[in-house]
């Protein structure tokens, strides 16, 4: 791993794509896996960042907080049609046991032929989950239904 | 899955097409695993995959076997092509076990129409079912469903599109469970979920989900087929999908009240998509029953596409439905749980039958059999991959006996969605096919890549090793003439 430099990579699997996004910090770690997901999906690179989304969750642990976070932008691109380019994470910050995450989502109305309309992800699982500090900073690795 | 090495030694053969994971080979393991594979098929199997056999076998109430079809891969819990039966009391219900796409399932129209009729209109036919059934990414339905069409939708299933138009009285006899399950309950299905049904009834998606004109070039037993109204030579309409984006929500949203409670529960997981709840815990019924509203939303959606693909047929043929023979064959779940009655160790009970990835296949005689067909068993309907031959089976004898009355679902990925694209490219893929005499229109070409016919094992090696065990047996083969993709 070529850490700093790598934002993520794919991971080999049969049915389904999986990822591995990095960040010097959880925050930007977060950023990072919904690029590599939007990336599946489309050419993240096309997008005009013309609106934003304000997101904020809460999860009993870091592991759901991921999931939600992924899933949320999931139902944001289905329901209200937005392709996404740019993350913004600001916080993740732990009270007790709960989580919150606080960000934007940059984006634009999905045009099939402009942003190169690739596979549809379903889903984001739970599979192999993983949301945790490396040497070189943070780590999360995601598996998503496609 | 780091761990999963040396899985594949402890492998134990049991019969020609049948191998074992001995209790053990994991810790934890409540129940060997068992594998329908051939000498052919084992060698494209995942060691991941067969791991994850494994982990299936440590969930709690789990009776007789952890059992993986021929056309098993790895999946993302639950391998695919897995089938698992837990105890109605003792046991657990878990959402990774059906999936996101609940009820992703297929259907067979029949046809009066020959091949010799339908080649020379092909691209105009296609054309026309590709504009007229929405597929792809986003794609929205015609039918903007209310809110009290969606509770209707998700307690009835297909009876609601018959009952507004979209198909006749027969189509709910020739369809598994008549397209409905039983016990729906709307109250645990999130203002999410909703929101992502209401456009959506009525759309093919994406991924491996398709629409395709297919012709019989192989009838194996002449009875049968003449039971299921099938022959030589004739051309059958065949549809794959699912309940959509709000199957994947109501999927989504309970996984994550089952980790909760799986935590409660104390049960042990060894990966945590592998959640369940005991089975008569509220977390795990309210589950089940939002579950059946998605199965329900899933046969609903094939049964809109049904009408349209018959509008179309007979606006291409300036025939009448009834005339031109379009009668609904059967229709088939391949992800879902359902609460049956099996034989286990001489003792008839109740358990939670999940499929994720299996095809039900009740052999003749069982009463959840249509009575057209309750002396040859239920069809079983088997996609092929883009390009190759897919098949109809009838439900036999030892599907009760060793795989909880289930046969496979499809052909089964050897290659990954990014390795096929870069591979592939997808018009290549369709000149090739269109030069083979298929016709294929897909909403995004790069989809054409990843589902390129050699990303699957070949659907005649998986059926053959169903039929040798007698689970269900071949009755006729389709190849396909016109596609519509996602």
């Amino acid at each position: 791993m070529q850490f700093p430099d790598l934002k993520y990579e794919y991971l080999e699997h049969t049915a389904d794509a999986k990822f591995k996004a990095y960040g010097k910090t959880m925050e930007e770690a977060f950023e990072n896996a919904a690029v590599a997901m939007f990336n599946v999906m489309i050419n993240t690179s096309k997008v005009d960042c013309k609106h934003t989304e304000e997101i904020k969750l809460t999860a009993p642990d870091i592991d759901d907080l991921l999931v939600d976070w992924l899933s949320e932008l999931l139902f944001l691109f289905e329901v209200d049609f937005i392709a996404f380019g740019e993350f913004k994470v600001e916080s993740i910050t732990q009270v007790d046991s709960e989580y919150t995450i606080s960000a934007h989502a940059s984006g634009e109305e999905i045009d099939l032929e402009k942003h190169e309309i690739d596979t549809e992800v379903k889903a984001v699982t739970y599979n192999n989950l993983k949301a945790e500090e490396i040497p070189e900073g943070f780590m999360v690795q995601v598996t998503v239904d496609t | 899955m780091e761990d999963a090495g040396n899985i594949k030694e402890s492998l134990k053969r049991i019969d020609d097409n049948i191998w074992e994971i001995p209790i053990g080979s994991k810790p934890g393991m409540n129940v060997p695993g068992r594998i329908y594979l051939s000498d052919k098929l084992i060698h494209d199997l995942e060691p991941e995959a067969l791991d994850q056999v494994a982990n299936v076998a440590m969930l709690p109430g789990i009776q007789k076997y952890s059992m993986a079809m021929p056309d098993a891969h790895l999946g993302y819990g639950f391998p695919i092509g897995g089938v698992a039966a837990f105890d109605e009391e003792e046991g657990v219900i878990s959402p990774g076990g059906v999936g996101f796409d609940i009820n992703c399932g297929v259907r067979l129209i029949r046809s009066n129409l020959t091949v010799e009729d339908v080649r020379p209109v092909m691209k105009e036919l296609t054309d026309k079912l590709f504009q007229a059934v929405p597929a792809g990414v986003g794609s929205k339905s015609r039918i903007r469903a209310s809110e009290s069409e969606l509770d209707d939708i998700f307690l009835h299933g297909s009876r609601w599109a018959v009952e507004n138009g979209y198909g006749v009285e027969a189509d709910l006899e020739h369809c598994e469970g008549g397209g409905c399950i039983k016990g729906g309950d709307t109250r645990h299905i999130s203002a999410k979920a909703r929101k992502r049904g209401r456009p959506q009834a009525g759309t093919l998606g994406s991924g491996n989900h398709f629409l395709e004109a297919q012709y019989i070039d192989k009838i194996y037993d002449q009875e049968v087929a003449d039971n299921f109204g099938l022959e030589e030579g004739q051309v059958t309409f065949m549809i794959h999908c699912g309940s959509r984006g709000t199957g994947h929500q109501i999927c989504t949203d309970h996984l994550r009240t089952i980790s909760q409670a799986a935590k409660k529960y104390k049960i042990a997981l060894p990966d945590k998509q592998l959640a369940c709840a005991p089975a008569q815990s509220d977390e795990a019924q309210n589950y089940f029953r939002s579950m059946i509203c998605a199965a329900n939303y899933a046969w609903n959606n094939r049964q809109i596409i049904t009408h349209w693909t018959r509008e179309i047929i007979s606006e291409v043929f300036r025939s009448d439905i009834d005339e031109l023979g379009l009668d609904l064959v059967y229709d088939v779940a391949h992800n879902v749980a359902k609460l049956e009655e099996h034989n286990v160790d001489g003792k008839k009970k109740n358990v939670y039958v999940h499929r994720k990835g299996a095809t039900r296949a009740f052999p003749p005689g069982h009463k959840d059999v249509p009575q057209a067909y309750r002396d040859v068993g239920q069809p079983v309907l088997i996609p092929g991959s883009m390009g190759t031959a897919s098949f109809v089976l009838h439900g036999a004898e030892a599907s009760m006996d060793i795989s909880f009355g289930s046969a496979c679902h499809g052909a089964g990925r050897v290659m990954s969605r990014a390795h096929a694209k870069k591979e592939f490219y997808g018009e290549d893929i369709k000149s090739e096919l269109e030069k083979s005499g298929i016709i294929v229109r897909a909403a995004h070409p790069s989809m054409i890549a990843e589902e390129a016919p050699s990303v699957y094992k070949s659907s005649s090696d998986v059926v053959n090793v169903v039929h040798d065990l007698g689970i269900a047996r071949k009755v006729a083969r389709m190849m396909p003439l016109g596609v519509v993709k996602g």
